[in-house]
């Protein structure tokens, strides 16, 4: 038997609220299969399980605000036989209890899980049980503290098994949540990473027609962008460049093996999220196409999948064609680099000995100082635009 | 022999025993002080050894601690070994300036060429209605100096064994005897010896609570922690054994695995030894806490002759059974 829990969707998310379950207790499920649909800052998010089994139990209510790491259902492994309702070894959830509406309009993003209850008891936590709480993703509000003055202790959150909420009505993307998710991240990120930057101007002349070829013979639909050759590229390139894929965690660089690229996508009416598409470097132009055009939709409704938000490895953010020269990124921890690329415009440039128009494109890399020095970024940036200049090898 | 290699003795033997094995190990160790000749040392700790050694290795010193700390620094210049005794920690003030302005500092301001390999002894503490200025607790304050190593041997095995550790560091020692030990009796093994200087030691195992405490409180927190048990609390006990420098890693080990800590010392509490170990749990195990630390000192003020006031002013097992339950809840 295992516990499914609440995924981190992000550096910054604390808790969600369970909007819906898309499986029940006695399903099979497999890997992959989304079974729930959480409400986070980021809008609603289909989260995935990664066993096979059945789904034993059910243990949180929609409608409840679940902390990070607590869990929401247990899973019975493949071949693992059924536990009898009788020899139930966890004790019930406790049950959801309504919370009064919140008074203020908005909560602070940085809210610690323990902020709500009463005055007296969030100054009475003790040290040893906070830690646990926040390692465990137990909330401490109304727990009931056996320590001095009737301080939460340890063996208070040892005792606990998950917390209550105010139940949350579903609603979709909150500009005003995203905001200040973003607020938190961005803020963390330029707090915490040495940020260096690279510029690059790429000739896109011949990659633009190569792609206008390709693109004459085809559909609409069926046509690419620029922007998964862009992925491609830069996919490829980290296999030879790992000190730009993965994770900066507990004063740590941890490489992934995994290239699995962030892609920044603006939302309308504002805000954007960066969700991944897997393993972009093993995926063909025209499946990164798909992909792309899948997570912007479903971005745009507000449907992401829970591994598309904690997967990504490295963030790609592409201005388009209709955007200006360049960007300079700010990282998304605990990622450690960002590459950017402008707006390809026509511009005088040298071609031999002669100056003629040209297709060009900023290319920049963000990069923590802490995983990279700026001499790797170079060749690295430098050898994003080689693959780029060579279309017919992505 | 009370059993086999068993001997019984009590710590002023044990710390005379420490003198006389040193004394006969190196020819360089002689013991200098008030009293510690012909009188056989105000506690009675050199007593006999006068006639074993003769006056040239046992000296009996004029009343000036400053004098005598400070030719013990210089024969430990010279190449000797002294064994200092002052007769209380309260008379060292007398010797401050030569233990912290010339042991402490010497190696350091002659660019590392001259250490000095002093050993000094001295009597701390209250309980014999010596009034306040025969009573005090004062080693909080030698283990603030840098240069210096503090130890304060709370059992048999340590009156026997710091001594000849302390002899063999090149650098100056204090070691700190607390006057109500030296009659406390027991069992020490025939062959005890050296021991190391270095750790502090876990001297009762518990889950529920460490008790920190060193030599004259050490037998206090063992007290209250044999009271807590019969209650169903489980004290851990750790004996410092060395305050400067202080086992960090023992005394974090221990709460973080009972995760409350109440420290007892005899000294003051105000910029005291206690507030050093307090601070040291706050550094380096917060996040293990499941309570404040307490602390159980002796009252604010200069030790009481009457035996009732003296003895409310010093850490008892009941205070600290008090300031156990405070970190419980219970």
């Amino acid at each position: 038997m295992s516990e499914f829990r609440m995924p981190s969707l992000g550096a910054d998310m604390e808790d969600g609220v369970l909007v819906e379950w898309l499986k029940q207790a006695g399903e099979a499920v497999s890997r992959g299969d989304i079974i729930a649909v959480v409400e986070t800052q980021k809008g609603a998010i289909e989260i995935e399980i990664f066993e096979a089994g059945t789904i034993e139990r059910l243990l949180v209510d929609p409608g409840t605000r679940v902390p990070v790491g607590a869990p929401l259902a247990l899973v019975r492994g493949a071949g693992e036989p059924a536990r009898p309702a009788v020899a139930e070894a966890t004790p019930p959830m406790p049950k959801s209890e309504p919370a009064p509406a919140p008074a203020a309009p908005s909560r602070p993003v940085a809210r610690p899980i323990e902020a709500r209850p009463s005055e007296a008891t969030r100054d009475r936590t003790s040290p040893a049980a906070r830690q646990l709480a926040a390692v465990r993703g137990i909330a401490l509000a109304g727990l009931v503290g056996t320590g001095p003055g009737g301080a939460i202790v340890r063996a208070d959150v040892e005792r606990a098994l998950a917390k209550t909420g105010a139940p949350t009505p579903r609603r979709g993307i909150d500009p005003g949540e995203m905001r200040k998710a973003i607020a938190a991240a961005m803020a963390r990120s330029n707090r915490e990473i040495p940020h260096y930057y690279l510029t690059h101007q790429v000739d896109v002349t011949a990659t633009l027609a190569w792609l206008e070829a390709l693109n004459a013979g085809r559909q609409p639909p069926e046509r690419l962008l620029l922007a998964p050759l862009l992925l491609k590229a830069v996919a490829l390139t980290l296999r030879d460049f790992p000190e730009f894929n993965g994770h900066f965690v507990e004063n740590a660089f941890r490489p992934s093996a995994e290239i699995h690229i962030g892609t920044a996508i603006a939302i309308r009416g504002g805000g954007l999220v960066a969700p991944a598409i897997h393993d972009a470097n093993i995926k063909h132009l025209d499946e990164l196409m798909a992909a792309l055009r899948d997570l912007v939709a479903r971005t745009r409704a507000g449907r992401l999948r829970s591994s598309e938000l904690f997967d990504p490895t490295v963030t790609v953010s592409s201005l388009g064609d209709r955007g200006v020269d360049g960007l300079l990124g700010v990282i998304y921890p605990p990622q450690v680099a960002l590459v950017g690329f402008g707006t390809p415009a026509s511009r005088p440039w040298v071609v031999g000995d002669r100056i003629g128009p040209r297709m060009v494109m900023t290319a920049s890399l963000a990069a923590d100082h802490r995983a990279s020095d700026g001499h790797r970024g170079a060749l690295f940036l430098l050898a994003v635009a080689r693959r780029l200049q060579e279309p017919e090898g992505l | 022999m009370s059993a086999a290699g068993m001997v019984q003795t009590t710590y002023r033997e044990a710390v005379r025993a420490a003198i006389r094995a040193a004394l006969k190990a190196d020819e360089r160790v002689f013991l200098m002080g008030e009293d510690v000749g012909r009188y056989g040392g105000c506690y009675a700790v050199s007593k006999g050894l006068l006639a074993e050694f003769g006056p040239e290795r046992i000296r009996d010193t004029p009343l000036s601690e400053a004098a005598f700390v400070g030719a013990g620094i210089g024969a430990a210049l010279g190449g000797m070994r002294p064994i200092v005794e002052i007769m209380t920690v309260n008379f060292s003030l007398l010797a401050l300036d030569q233990i912290v302005n010339t042991a402490a500092t010497l190696l350091h301001m002659s660019g590392g060429q001259f250490n000095v390999p002093v050993v000094i002894r001295m009597a701390t503490g209250a309980g014999r209605q010596l009034a306040a200025q025969h009573s005090h607790s004062l080693e909080g304050w030698y283990a603030h100096v840098p240069g210096l190593k503090v130890l304060a041997p709370a059992t048999l095995a340590d009156a026997r064994g710091m001594l000849a550790t302390a002899l063999e560091d090149p650098n100056p020692v204090i070691i700190f005897e607390h006057v109500m030990l030296y009659n406390m009796a027991g069992e020490l093994t025939a062959d005890a010896g050296a021991v190391p200087i270095d750790k502090a030691a876990v001297r009762r195992l518990g889950r529920d609570v460490t008790l920190i405490g060193y030599g004259g409180t050490l037998g206090k927190a063992l007290e209250a922690a044999t009271a807590l048990a019969a209650d169903g609390i489980e004290a851990e006990v750790v004996d410092l054994r060395t305050l400067r420098p202080l086992d960090t890693a023992t005394i974090v080990a221990s709460v973080a695995r009972t995760r409350r800590a109440v420290v007892v010392d005899e000294g003051w509490r105000t910029g005291g030894l206690s507030a050093e170990i307090s601070a040291l749990i706050m550094e380096h195990a917060f996040w293990e806490l499941d309570a404040p630390v307490g602390r159980v000192c002796t009252a604010e003020v200069p030790i009481p002759y009457p035996r009732h006031l003296e003895q409310a002013a010093l850490p008892q097992p009941a205070a600290i059974v008090a300031a156990v339950r405070a970190t419980l809840g219970r």
